[in-house]
């Protein structure tokens, strides 16, 4: 059975629902046309006004991703994760430290610097980061149990734009590689998928759509097609056509 | 202290920190040198169709050529707003703690020498004004005063602001503007987001209507969000008071000058207000003159092209009309239950302690404001923010 792997914990779904717009049609669309099995959830948001809770939206089958959402560097984001314990959010956490409120790009240094503390803390960190080898190789070395490149800029809904990088990710590293922002159509999410991304994240593409449960299941046909696709094995790209007669048949 | 009118407005007295900047020079060379009426159609159409906008877009969308393309312009900003931010709109509420006020502003309720009740919350009244506010299930205050460093020193307004940590997860200020080593303190006591309107961007102007008192100078002003970052600050508020001088180009210091506090400080969260003049007490004359409603809405949709990722805060002074039609269009945050007035959150036996700033043209409570977010299609939300102290 293909199941997705974090930390220990197995999902049949790989479309994973980030949170950031708080829309309950759109959580509602997710779950029930999407099968996202996992939502995060900024752990800011988690003991909030009764009356609009994201979590009275979300059934108790599904998988509260929290994060850091709002640490702007290490130690911000520890005490955060904390503050997420106490209120009984689970160990598993992703981690994103954000020190740019312009294009909300994550800092990979104080990323790096927070697995470490929070993986010695007891916490299962997942790390939301731009697509650099290095850096990702010393998250898994620090304790991450999967890496969340973003494949353009958070909300822009354009689409691969890490391709390359994160396609180095995917052959190098020996953890879950999960797309976490930027997919802003179906057919980059099933192009991340067929790459051997683990699982993606999306948002915005979903919330900003006309009409919100279409694209949801969009998304979730995408995502298994591609998971599908990747499995089955792709042919040989060639640049040149194969002749069904041998060019050479002539030698004899 | 008082000064007389001929006190240059650009000369900083003793007391106030300076700090190494440049910005105000990149602002007012800007504030100067603007013609909005050397933009064509064809220059707002190259803005409308950029992601990343620079001065000469953002210029290009407030000038009068701009107005007809309106319905594009918001369209655009709706689609901004709604990228970045979703339906999210976020709740808070002034609390006006005491309206003591050492400067002579002409077009202020609070000036010096108006005839208005003053009065000062103690650390009682203000304990009792917080627990009712809370009681309506917001989460974020903005604490304001008049611009008295006597009457509401810096160590009353910390107080109230640790006393305000207490109810409530995100304390702001709206104060007379202070030291880095001020904000620092206030910081310490739970405050993370500080607004100073800076009024007018034209320096003159600025002079001719700040008569006396510390207000009076202008790059003090003008740095007080920066001096705020430096002190330790997670975000800072930009507005204009639009109406005073030439809005167009009080919009374009306003939004030039956030943006460059962003890059400067790429952490900053920053947020921009549009607040319109409003009418004060003994003088009806005042009022927003040229900034019609359908302005109003070109800036909201400039400042949202421009500041894609930045809060836009659209305030009570605008009619609730307004706000429920503009909401939806760019803006993120709206005040709820708001009361001007001195001691308006205590209860029936407090009212009316001190008068208020300015009159308000939306009085509707938290429950309702919350009923017309959700009316309007989007998602009312009290806190989005953990204070980590540090």
């Amino acid at each position: 059975m293909d199941r997705l792997n974090l930390g220990g914990r197995l999902f049949d779904s790989r479309f994973i629902m980030g949170s950031g717009k708080f829309d309950p049609e759109l959580i509602t669309a997710c779950i029930e046309e999407a099968d996202a099995q996992i939502i995060t959830l900024a752990i800011r948001r988690v003991n909030k006004d009764s009356d609009i809770s994201i979590t009275k939206f979300i059934p108790k089958n599904i998988t509260l991703l929290p994060n850091t959402s709002g640490a702007r560097d290490a130690s911000e984001a520890l005490r955060i994760a904390r503050l997420g314990r106490e209120l009984g959010c689970e160990d598993m956490i992703k981690i994103e430290v954000i020190k740019d409120s312009k294009f909300l790009l994550p800092d990979n240094y104080q990323t790096l610097k927070a697995i470490e503390l929070l993986a010695s803390d007891g916490f299962i960190p997942l790390a939301y980061m731009m697509p650099d080898l290095v850096v990702a190789r010393d998250m898994a070395n620090a304790g991450a149990a999967a890496i969340m490149p973003l494949a353009a800029p958070i909300g822009s809904n354009k689409g691969l734009s890490n391709k390359d990088m994160i396609q180095i990710l995917i052959d190098e590293i020996d953890l879950p590689i999960i797309v976490d922002a930027g997919i802003g159509r179906p057919s980059q999410a099933c192009e991340a998928m067929e790459m051997g991304c683990a699982a993606v994240m999306v948002n915005t593409a979903i919330a900003t759509a006309t009409d919100i449960r279409s694209m949801a299941r969009a998304f979730k046909n995408a995502v298994k097609a591609g998971r599908d696709a990747y499995l089955a094995g792709f042919g040989r790209v060639l640049n040149t056509a194969q002749a069904s007669s041998p060019l050479t048949g002539f030698l004899g | 202290m008082k000064f007389i009118q001929k006190t240059d407005p650009m000369e900083y007295l003793p007391s106030q920190e300076r700090i190494d900047s440049d910005i105000m020079l990149k602002v007012l060379n800007a504030h100067k040198n603007v013609n909005f009426d050397e933009f064509n159609a064809f220059d707002v159409q190259k803005a409308l169709d950029k992601d990343n906008l620079n001065l000469r877009d953002l210029q290009a969308l407030l000038s009068p050529v701009a107005a007809n393309f309106l319905e594009e312009m918001v369209a655009k900003s709706k689609a901004i707003k709604e990228r970045y931010f979703g339906k999210n709109i976020y709740l808070f509420t002034p609390q006006y703690i005491a309206n003591h006020c050492d400067n002579n502003c002409v077009y202020c309720g609070f000036k010096v020498g108006n005839d208005i009740k003053r009065a000062q919350l103690d650390e009682n009244d203000i304990i009792k004004e917080l627990k009712n506010i809370a009681k309506t299930g917001l989460k974020e205050i903005l604490i304001l005063t008049g611009e008295s460093q006597t009457k509401t020193p810096l160590n009353y307004i910390a107080n109230a602001c640790k006393l305000a940590k207490e109810y409530f997860d995100i304390v702001g200020v709206e104060i007379y503007p202070l030291n880095s080593d001020e904000y620092a303190i206030l910081h310490d006591n739970g405050v993370d987001f500080v607004t100073v309107f800076q009024e007018t961007y034209n320096p003159i102007k600025y002079g001719k209507i700040h008569l006396y008192g510390n207000k009076r100078v202008f790059p003090y002003r003008f740095n007080a969000q920066e001096r705020a970052l430096i002190g330790g600050m997670r975000g800072v508020a930009f507005a204009a008071l639009l109406g005073i001088d030439d809005w167009r180009k009080d919009a374009m210091a306003t939004a030039l000058h956030a943006s460059l506090i962003q890059s400067k400080y790429p952490h900053a969260e920053i947020s921009i207000s549009v607040p319109r003049l409003r009418p004060i007490i003994n003088n009806n004359k005042i009022n927003p003159k040229d900034v019609t409603e359908r302005a109003l809405l070109q800036v909201i949709a400039a400042y949202r092209l421009f500041l894609p990722y930045a809060n836009i805060t659209l305030s009570s002074r605008e009619s609730a009309y307004f706000r429920d039609n503009a909401m939806a269009l760019g803006i993120t945050k709206v005040s709820a239950g708001v009361s001007v007035g001195i001691g308006e959150h205590g209860g029936k036996d407090d009212k009316d302690k001190g008068d208020g700033q300015f009159e308000i043209s939306d009085n509707r409570d938290v429950n309702q404001m919350k009923t017309a977010i959700k009316n309007a299609g989007l998602t009312p939300v009290m806190s989005d923010y953990i204070y980590t102290g540090i």
